[in-house]
């Protein structure tokens, strides 16, 4: 049987309009394989939750550029853990001080990304945790 | 047969070279050298004189600087009011206002949506309470204040009108600029409230407004800046922007306005990126594309209508977050090319700002810089000093037919509203910025401390600004206060009277003045007229 193309959703929460990199790393994503519901801008973590509960993703990735990272990651995570997701990965990237990215990490969100990183990274990272985390 | 000229350019690109893609930072490729032969049709008029190529003024920089012009706002707007009277001490000659997000999509700090966005990214304003408070002590009849503000500018902007008002100042000698520009929202930065034709409604009402009462105030800023984050390519910059400009033209034609009263206050603002000469073309070219356009297809009369006056900001797409401290070397370079095509104001980014809002020690670098491109490079002594070189001038005709070629397919789409409702404008800029991103992805373009020359285990050495979650408590209770103090029957009133204004479809800046002088939230004219207009919703695209 054919493996499973890795399901990733990728969303903006918050007010943040600069949707440039969630699209040039939505589009890596499909070129490797991967399959990507894009669900754009201005979304809240329920809607995004929701979504990944409805297509079954495995990972959920999310862009935020604005400073707002805290509360939004915050509040997937917690909403992902209530609606048993909390075996998927949650990631993403923006403008995340170190401080910030330590503080998600230990509320057991994935490695985030920043300016400069180059897509094939998160594609690598996305692939090694799903590898590592079979779904039970 | 070949030329002469095509002989040497045919040697040259079979004498072997070093190991790189020869095309600007736009993918455009270059010659190895540029002869009299690449520019048969030498612009030979001079700066000040039709078509502007040269500049919009015959002197340039030796009859007035440009202003230097920071952008700035975070926090509360006590913050911001701060760090404004830093910058004016530090030698800034102009003020540039930035609002924080809920505040560009209209939504008082205490909306849900707000959650987590008050002051992060700009200065929170909900009421003329936090106007009066942003603009305390600065003399707006003697400096001239830029408010980047989009979906809601023509409310923010009587907002800060009711304030002037207040504290006795003259409309007629208030300077400076709204940004105002909703079509590059839809293609680029994404910040709307309404969908595109009430929106322009605005912006018209706006300009006929201004002709009238705020003579000195540029209406519009239309701006390729966001477009050029967003990945658009140098070509795509210039030509969605003046796209977007000669369709507001069309629109406030269309409402019968005459076009030498309100083209002379039309501004625009442009991005430097990092390939020094190709930025300098497209400045040059969008003078001479717009003035050639305003001349003679809208047969303006008035010289000053025929201008692109426009400022400049330097790429902050092209900082790195990895050795932040060579982001100064960057900047310096973009706010050179936007000094030698002509800038009438300048922002420089700091260096930090891959990373955070900068700091006050990055932003003062960022000032310095342009004072020393002012008073010690000699940049300033010679107005178009790269003018007549070969490869400038060639590159100005190969983006100015780049730009014709972009406008005819707008045209075949209907105009630019249709375009960007189909999408065009966008699609184009993210098939840009996923190109750009694999030639960089594959090295074939160098980026010094990202993918190559990266430093091991580099750790930040440079002082990192923090907004405390705080401002956002803090700018919730101040809010809450101002609706406490003020006369809800007033407001209610404005409110009841702005909606009936709306619908029957009156200039609406008198009924948002009135309602700003009563302390209404930027929330609530937001609700009244949504009611009205509606929302726009962006079909998601990658």
């Amino acid at each position: 049987m054919a493996e499973q193309p890795i399901k990733v959703v990728v969303g903006k929460p918050g007010l943040d309009g600069h949707d440039r990199g969630a699209k040039v790393v939505a589009r890596a994503l499909v070129e490797a394989g991967m399959e990507v519901v894009y669900l754009g801008l201005q979304q809240t973590p329920e809607a995004i939750v929701a979504a990944a509960l409805e297509e079954d993703a495995d990972v959920i990735g999310l862009s935020i550029l604005s400073g707002a990272h805290m509360p939004h990651f915050r509040r997937v995570k917690e909403l992902m853990d209530q609606q048993g997701l909390g075996d998927r990965l949650l990631t993403g990237g923006g403008i995340i001080p170190t401080k910030d990215q330590e503080t998600l990490s230990g509320m057991g969100v994935g490695k985030l990304f920043g300016p400069g990183d180059d897509p094939q990274m998160i594609v690598a990272y996305i692939r090694e945790w799903v590898k590592e985390h079979p779904r039970a | 047969m070949a030329t002469a000229h095509e002989k040497t350019q045919n040697d040259l690109r079979s004498t072997p070279v070093r190991d790189a893609e020869y095309t600007t930072v736009s993918g455009r490729p270059v010659e190895p050298v540029y002869t009299k032969a690449d520019v048969p049709h030498l612009d030979s008029t001079l700066p000040g004189e039709y078509p502007y190529t040269r500049g919009v003024h015959p002197t340039m920089y030796r009859g007035k600087l440009w202003t230097m012009r920071m952008f700035a706002g975070m926090g509360t707007a006590a913050q911001t009011n701060e760090r404004f009277k830093f910058l004016l001490q530090k030698g800034q000659t102009g003020l540039s206002t930035a609002f924080d997000n809920p505040t560009l999509y209209g939504w008082d700090s205490d909306h849900p949506l707000s959650m987590g966005e008050v002051g992060k990214t700009g200065v929170a304003v909900d009421t003329l309470a936090d106007m009066e408070r942003l603009f305390d002590g600065i003399p707006l009849d003697q400096v001239s204040t830029s408010m980047t503000i989009n979906a809601p500018a023509a409310w923010v902007f009587t907002m800060f009108l009711a304030n002037a008002e207040k504290r006795g100042i003259d409309f007629a000698k208030l300077r400076g600029t709204l940004q105002n520009d909703i079509l590059k929202e839809y293609i680029a930065q994404k910040e709307w409230i309404f969908p595109p034709e009430p929106h322009i409604k605005l912006i018209t009402d706006l300009m006929a407004f201004c002709s009238e009462n705020v003579p000195q105030w540029n209406t519009i800023s239309i701006s390729g800046y966001h477009i050029r984050e967003a990945g658009a390519t140098a070509a795509q910059e210039l030509a969605f922007t003046l796209a977007d400009g000669f369709c507001y033209v069309d629109h406030a034609l269309a409402a019968g306005q005459d076009i030498d009263d309100f083209a002379p206050r039309l501004s625009f603002f442009f991005n430097s990126h990092l390939d020094f000469f190709e930025e300098i073309a497209k400045l040059r070219a969008a003078r001479r594309i717009w003035a050639r356009h305003l001349r003679e297809r809208y047969k303006a009369k008035n010289p000053r209508s025929w201008l692109c006056r426009f400022h400049v900001q330097t790429a902050g797409c092209s900082l790195t977050a990895q050795q932040p401290e060579i982001n100064i070397v960057r900047t310096a370079l973009e706010a050179l090319a936007g000094v030698l095509g002509g800038c009438q104001s300048l922002h420089t980014n700091s260096m930090d700002e891959a990373l955070a809002l900068p700091s006050d020690k990055a932003a003062e670098i960022a000032l310095r810089t342009q004072q020393i491109i002012a008073f010690e490079s000699g940049a300033a002594n010679v107005a178009d000093p790269l003018g007549g070189s070969y490869f400038i001038e060639k590159l100005t005709d190969e983006l100015e037919a780049d730009a014709e070629k972009y406008f005819e397919q707008i045209d075949v789409l209907g105009g630019m509203v249709k375009a960007i409702e189909r999408g065009f404008p966008q699609q184009e800029i993210t098939r840009s910025a996923y190109e750009y991103q694999k030639a960089v992805s594959e090295q074939r373009k160098i980026i010094v401390g990202v993918n190559d020359f990266a430093n091991e285990g580099e750790e930040l050495v440079i002082p990192i600004l923090e907004i405390d979650e705080s401002v956002e408590r803090e700018q919730v209770v101040s809010l809450r206060k101002v609706k406490e103090g003020r006369d809800n029957l007033a407001v209610k009133d404005r409110l009841e009277k702005l909606e009936r204004a709306a619908r029957d479809n009156r200039n609406l800046i008198p009924y948002l003045l009135d309602s700003c002088r009563v302390y209404t939230t930027l929330g609530e004219i937001r609700q009244a007229l949504v009611k009205v207009y509606g929302e726009y919703k962006e079909q998601a695209f990658y």
